[in-house]
């Protein structure tokens, strides 16, 4: 049977949220979020530098593919990777610190916004060039099928990576090998500051993987639990041994970007359409409050930890004090162990 | 407590910027994501997003006001249950000032800093900011016993042992690669590998250096230790971003979480009449750059042993091999697990007149060189390098103290090239020592031409050697 990519069928939402679901998906979302907007704050302040790329708008994305994953399973993507982090657990603190630049971040201040990872929490990275994390994730897919584990690596790029060489060798390495490999297009719909359509003959992304064999499904990734549902067939595809699969999120980033970017190359009114209309975090909530899953009380209540919880990690972002100069030296080369 | 809404930073170069409009006033309700002004810098005008929800209380800095420092307070917030005349309007807090100052020093810092840079030899001393080096004691060549037999072993073969004696050691070595598999390798350095070892270990890959060096580095990451094969350097050109940015770079930007224990090897340099793009040398471009070691063996028992250290390291290992010393053999030692220490130079050969530097199949030639310049009476030491990333400059300037004359040697352009390096740090190092000024045997500053005539006159050889020595020793 031919594989065919296919828009997702999936119902947009369950009937009936499940309440420890639906809280926990609204709890990891508006953390990003908060976090990203204090991220905003700090570099706004001089206390972030560089490059700085938020993901705001995009949590839908993270959220529900991580519900889709279990112990062991890899997560890998470019440089707007906060919410990544975030999603498979890193410390908030962590990740905060390593934005300021300091000895507590996950790589110790030497890597920055665009470069953290967690062997821990088998976080892969954080990538400055784009596409260059599709093959690794794809060597990561090569490790488990090598080693006979069921794992798989969630493999997320953005549109504008979507055009690179390197993730059509990927792609067909992947699909040659049936390696376990789950590959999300985070289409935010623009690459910098250059829209899908000015940039992609063909702007339909989850059919990119066709010539390869490899199945595609377009995905509302503004709505977490469509993201859910296409990602668990997704991750049951690749895990069961018959190789590699593509989803489209189609999502919006609010911000620029990165921070300098004024955005001048799409309408404020478009922003503010899907803020109004397609928010993940409202979408959500308005859901909760219309099936009485959690009271208005509750959820502000909710807000409040979040907020206190980023607070904390600010705080602790900003006291954690510069890497030891000695820092300098180190992690260049690993020690070779005497035979 | 009132929130203070700070002026920010659009860029990470701003330090100040016109507050050109406000987008809400006095009494406004605020809701975090909500556009309440907008500034311009002299690239562009941007919205300034709220981060907090509350009232707008107070607005300190008036529309159309220029200069505005970064993270000065232009307007105050009212949180819920606060009323805006309770709401202090002190144009700016010591606080915001003390971290603009803050951020100034910090600045400066570096600059002064990097003044320092280039003298890595003061640093060394103070120890403390010096760069770790090998303990150079320690890397010493395993003993061969008495009576060892030495069977002739051709490069390749000795390359395709060392493979082999890995794989079967650790069951995470895997080789993959253009043609290793079943065409049995494009130079036969894989051959026999598939059958020892089954198509899982030795892995036919399609002809994508840039997806297929990436995938290793990825396997690597996830705990296997890839040895990527490439036909050529010159097509890992495509690749080269996977090896320097990802394999190179990450294990300092993880701060020393991800390792990369991986080999990318295959022949480097020139072939014979293949013409400029399939004959560069790439040896200065790998040794360029922290986070990868590069080594460049001469001879098979070189080869044998220091491919056995490369698959071993905890690090990337860029392994530059040369076509042209494929077929030829060597005496190898027949002893259980040679491997090799890597970041150690080999004195080939002992001489009181002239060093001559050399790595790969330069080394050959600089053999030759010192055979004849031997009839003229010139003894020249010949120190083959075998890793040029660590350097072992230390053996090297042990014999510049020795012979006062030095001759570097390689196949590639001089511009920027490994003599360029040994001999500035000779000049570094030795200076006193030097009877006449470092020299350099190296590839005409062309792309290596097809013509017969035009690509012997572009490679370095034997004669080049000795005109060089010649010249240093001052001997017409």
């Amino acid at each position: 049977m031919a594989k065919t990519p296919s828009r997702s069928k999936t119902s947009k939402s369950p009937p009936k949220l499940q309440r420890d679901e639906a809280l926990k998906y609204y709890r990891d979302m508006l953390l990003i979020r908060r976090f990203e907007e204090r991220a905003g704050q700090l570099y706004g302040m001089g206390k972030i530098a560089g490059f700085c790329h938020l993901y705001i708008g995009q949590e839908a994305v993270v959220t529900g593919m991580q519900a889709c994953l279990k112990e062991g399973d890899q997560i890998v993507t470019g440089y707007r990777d906060h919410g990544h982090m975030l999603a498979c657990d890193m410390d908030a603190k962590g990740v905060m610190a390593e934005l300021t630049g300091r000895k507590d971040g996950y790589s110790k201040g030497k890597g920055g916004s665009m470069h953290m990872f967690s062997r821990e929490k088998n976080f892969f990275g954080g990538h400055g060039i784009v596409g260059a994390q599709v093959p690794i994730g794809t060597g990561l897919g090569f490790s488990n099928k090598y080693r006979g584990t069921d794992n798989i690596c969630v493999t997320y790029f953005g549109d504008g990576a979507a055009n690179q060489g390197q993730v059509y060798e990927s792609f067909n390495m992947a699909s040659l090998w049936d390696l376990p490999v789950v590959y999300v297009i985070e289409n935010n719909q623009y690459a910098m500051g250059t829209s899908v359509a000015r940039a992609s003959a063909e702007t339909e992304l989850f059919k990119r993987g066709i010539s390869f064999e490899i199945e595609g499904e377009e995905v509302d990734g503004m709505d977490v639990y469509a993201v859910k549902a296409a990602g668990e067939k997704a991750v049951k595809y690749a895990r069961s041994g018959k190789g590699p699969y593509i989803l489209e999120m189609k999502t919006y980033r609010y911000r620029g970007h990165s921070m300098s970017d004024p955005a001048k190359y799409r309408k404020r009114e478009e922003v503010d359409d899907i803020r109004t209309h397609h928010d993940p975090i409202d979408g959500l909530k308005g859901r909760i409050l219309e099936q009485e899953i959690a009271t208005e009380e509750e959820l502000k209540d909710l807000d409040k930890e979040i907020k206190e919880l980023v607070k904390e990690a600010a705080d602790f972002s900003l006291d954690s004090p510069e890497p030891d100069p000695e820092e300098l030296w180190t992690d260049v080369l690993r020690e070779v162990e005497s035979a | 407590m009132a929130i203070d809404v700070l002026m920010p930073a659009l860029s990470p170069t701003m330090e100040e910027g016109t507050l050109a409009r406000w987008l809400k006033k006095e009494g406004d309700t605020i809701s975090s994501g909500d556009v309440i002004a907008e500034i311009e810098t002299d690239k562009a005008t941007m919205e300034v997003e709220a981060v907090d929800e509350g009232t707008l209380a107070k607005i300190l800095v008036p529309e159309g006001t220029e200069n505005v420092k970064v993270n000065a307070v232009i307007a105050r917030l009212a949180e819920e249950g606060e009323s805006a005349e309770d709401i202090d309007d002190a144009p700016a807090s010591d606080d915001s000032e003390n971290t603009s100052k803050a951020q100034t020093e910090a600045k400066n810092a570096p600059e002064t800093e990097g003044d320092g840079d280039d003298s890595d030899e003061a640093s060394a001393e103070e120890g403390a900011s010096a760069p770790p080096k090998p303990d150079e004691d320690s890397l010493t060549d395993p003993d061969v016993p008495e009576g060892t037999n030495f069977v002739d072993t051709s490069v390749r073969d000795a390359l395709r042992d060392a493979m082999a004696e890995e794989m079967r050691r650790d069951e995470t070595v895997f080789v993959m690669g253009e043609e290793v598999a079943e065409y049995q390798g494009a130079y036969k350095v894989t051959r026999e590998l598939l059958q020892e070892f089954g198509d899982k270990r030795v892995v036919d890959t399609p002809i994508t250096e840039h997806g297929f060096a990436g995938l290793g580095v990825g396997a690597a990451f996830g705990g296997l230790k890839p040895v990527v094969e490439f036909m050529t350097f010159n097509f890992a050109m495509q690749a080269i971003d996977q090896i320097i940015n990802s394999a190179a770079k990450t294990l300092y930007m993880s701060g020393g979480q991800m390792g990369c224990p991986i080999v990318f090897r295959g022949p480097n340099g020139a072939a014979s009449r293949v013409a400029a793009q399939h004959s560069q040398d790439y040896s200065s471009w790998y040794a360029h750059v922290p986070g990868l070691k590069v080594v460049a063996p001469y001879d098979a028992a070189d080869a044998k042993g220091l491919l056995k250290a490369a698959i071993r390291d905890p690090n990337p290992v860029v392994f530059l091999e040369h076509e042209l010393l494929y077929g030829e053999s060597f005496p190898v030692p027949d002893i259980e697990d040679y491997v090799l220490p890597i970041g150690k130079a080999r004195v080939r050969r002992p001489g009181a007149d002239v060093t001559l530097v050399a790595h790969s199949r330069m080394v050959g030639f600089a053999l030759q060189a010192a055979e004849k310049l031997a009839e003229d009476g010139i003894e020249a030491e010949v120190i083959d390098l075998r890793s040029l990333r660590p350097l072992d400059t230390a053996t090297v300037i042990e014999s510049v103290k020795k012979t006062n004359r030095i001759v570097t040697c390689e196949e590639g352009w001089r511009f920027m090239g490994v003599g360029a390096e040994i001999c500035a740090t000779v000049v570094n190092e030795a200076f006193d020592y030097l009877d006449a000024p470092p020299t350099r045997v190296h590839q005409k500053d062309v792309p290596l031409p097809y013509a017969a005539n035009l690509e012997a006159m572009s490679l370095p050889g034997t004669a080049d050697i000795i005109k060089a020595a010649k010249q240093v020793c001052y001997v017409k």
